[in-house]
């Protein structure tokens, strides 16, 4: 597959000579100047939002009532306060929960799932991937009432395993993102594990799993951060029941219910913001190898 | 592939067997959180259900549906979604990514800048925008009046809190922009110096080069922001949930749709009828409603795959 380089290979410039020769230069020039101009305006259009939430996160609580957008004195305490004024630590634990058990358990049933797709051939082979996509493309909300049915009868409701439970059965948009990715590896290798007498289980584990350690990582931390993004499933199944509020719900009544200014608020955000953007450094490769695997195979 | 057919026969015959072993877990997932709640879905549209009592009351849900103003004003609110935001993000970042693909210093480094709001959890995001934005303490209408103009009331007019949302979806574009840069670059560079040889201007050259050679991907991004857009929910919830001052707790009344009902998007008003006024059967009709809507777009989007598939084997 194609990694996203960001700039295409130049061709070589031919040198015109003369006086067209600078006028062709001066262009160049003004295209380079106008083209980075226009980029860095809008890189400042992309970094302000989480600039001013930064400064707002640091002001005091008589300051962030006024229109002040440079904070007076850098009020690092903010961060211990949100702590105190409300239950951060459980929504951080409910959500870590709901985020690490779902992406296990999804890895643990997607994996075979997308290694049988792309492998086997068997009849029905392409209805089984077609019904992969339409249940990616469903909206969660279309089935919302029956399933919600299900986990009442379970008495499950109020907590977030109707949530973490169905991942045990696979996740439509990692099955598919895994399957595209399987498709690529050239069929010789797992026909010679074959061959040397591997089972299917063992050609997984040994050939497949370690080629496709790129994919498994990117699908591993797009469920992640799914899980950690959620505030639909956790506003339905587990808004009524305090002890079970996650990050993203307790973020949204944040400043309502706790009634605080912006700058306890924007702390807060800076909080739920601040392991998404650790990792993306950490792993930024494996983001955009992955986003890139979403679209190019269209 | 001589392998392949090397292979005894009875291993082949057995692969049909084993592929269904392997997809069990799947299918028993598709089983139940799929084909077995559309089902029931179809089934209390036809039903008054309120998790307690399950009455027949025949077409009457449907008979409500076509006299509950909120609907129709959802529906509109959706489709004002997938007629101007999605065309607005697709562009913004198809426009990004050709700006990137231009830049000879940093482009790395641009592309990181562009991608990175894209990753920002969604209520954080939303809520974010909301402060932003805030006509009282906001810097952006701040840094208005500085240049003499004064800004609107963002998320708390009805005229401009869907143009804000818009603006919220394309800060979040850079997912797009990738996947489109993926597009660009993958476009034979000999084209280009061909068609600048013919004469070709820029403009020519994206008409007659770029945009044929990258449709395919275009088309993809434009249909599952459709898609996208049809399931828009939580970023209008948080907005109206924030600048109306309301609040997630248990027995708090909130109609969504804050201002008035300015972002009230069909997905809101079934969680509404469902969850909030356990009018369930009603919540089917909706449902079933969005269903369709995303299907006729999942068709295209499957026709697609079935051309990938073709190429591939």
């Amino acid at each position: 597959m194609s990694t996203a380089l960001a700039t295409r290979p130049q061709a070589p410039a031919s040198r015109p000579r003369g006086r067209t020769a600078r006028r062709v230069r001066g262009r160049r020039i003004l295209y380079w100047i106008a083209t980075h101009a226009l980029a860095v305006a809008l890189a400042i259009m992309f970094i302000g939002p989480l600039v001013f939430i930064a400064l707002t996160a640091l002001m005091t609580d008589q300051q962030a009532l006024t229109s002040q957008l440079w904070p007076q004195s850098w009020n690092w305490g903010n961060f211990t306060e949100i702590f105190e004024r409300s239950p951060l630590l459980l929504w951080i634990g409910n959500t870590m929960l709901y985020a690490g058990l779902g992406t296990a358990f999804m890895l643990l049933s997607s994996i075979p799932v997308a290694y049988a797709l792309a492998r086997f051939r068997f009849p029905g082979r392409r209805a089984a991937f077609l019904a992969v996509i339409a249940m990616m493309m469903l909206p969660p909300q279309v089935v919302a009432v029956p399933v919600y049915l299900i986990w009442a009868r379970a008495e499950l409701t109020g907590t977030l395993w109707p949530l973490i439970l169905p991942m045990l059965l696979g996740d439509a948009f990692s099955i598919f993102l895994l399957r595209q990715f399987l498709l690529t590896i050239p069929r010789d290798y797992t026909d010679a594990a074959r061959v040397d007498g591997c089972s299917d289980f063992t050609t997984l584990v040994r050939v497949v799993l370690p080629m496709a350690r790129p994919a498994i990582a990117a699908v591993a931390l797009f469920q992640f951060f799914y899980c950690w993004n959620d505030y639909y499933g956790p506003l339905l199944y587990a808004s009524t029941n305090l002890d079970n509020w996650t990050l993203s719900i307790g973020l949204a009544s944040f400043k309502a219910l706790h009634s605080v200014q912006w700058n306890l608020t924007m702390a807060a955000t800076l909080l739920v913001m601040a392991p998404v953007i650790v990792v993306f450094f950490l792993a930024q490769r494996v983001f955009i190898e992955g986003v890139t695997l979403t679209g190019v195979k269209g | 592939m001589s392998t392949v057919l090397a292979a005894p026969r009875a291993w082949r015959r057995r692969e049909g067997l084993r592929a269904l072993v392997w997809l069990s877990p799947w299918l028993a997932g598709f089983a139940v959180f799929f084909l077995y709640p559309l089902a029931a879905t179809v089934y209390f549209s036809f039903h008054r259900y309120d998790l307690f009592t399950l009455e027949f009351i025949g077409l009457d849900n449907y008979r409500y549906f076509l006299s509950d103003e909120r609907a129709l004003v959802s529906i509109g609110n959706t489709l004002w979604l997938v007629v101007f935001m999605v065309p607005a993000q697709v562009l913004f970042a198809l426009g990004l990514a050709q700006l990137v693909t231009r830049l000879k210093a940093g482009a790395g480094l641009f592309r990181t800048i562009f991608y990175l709001p894209s990753l920002i959890p969604t209520v954080a995001g939303t809520v974010s925008f909301v402060f932003l934005l805030n006509p009282a303490t906001g810097p952006v209408n701040q840094l208005l009046e500085l240049v003499g103009v004064t800004g609107p009331d963002w998320f708390g007019d009805k005229d401009w809190s869907k143009p804000s949302l818009t603006l919220l979806g394309m800060w979040g574009a850079g997912n797009t922009m990738v996947i489109f840069l993926a597009a660009l670059l993958d476009v034979p560079r000999h084209l280009y110096e061909a068609a600048a040889l013919d004469g070709a201007g820029a403009w020519r050259q994206f008409r007659s080069i770029t945009l044929p050679t990258i449709s395919p991907v275009l088309v993809f991004s434009a249909v599952t922001g459709v898609i996208y857009a049809l399931q828009y929910f939580t970023q209008a919830m948080i907005a109206a949930r924030v600048a109306s001052g309301a609040t997630d707790s248990p027995g708090s009344s909130f109609t969504p749709g804050y201002p008035e009902t300015s972002t009230l998007t069909l997905p809101q008003w079934l969680f509404h009828a469902g969850f909030r006024d356990f009018s369930m059967g009603y919540a089917c009709v909706l449902a079933l409603l969005l269903f369709a809507a995303s299907m006729v777009f999942t068709l295209i989007l499957l026709r697609r795959f079935r051309a990938f598939d073709r190429e591939v084997s």
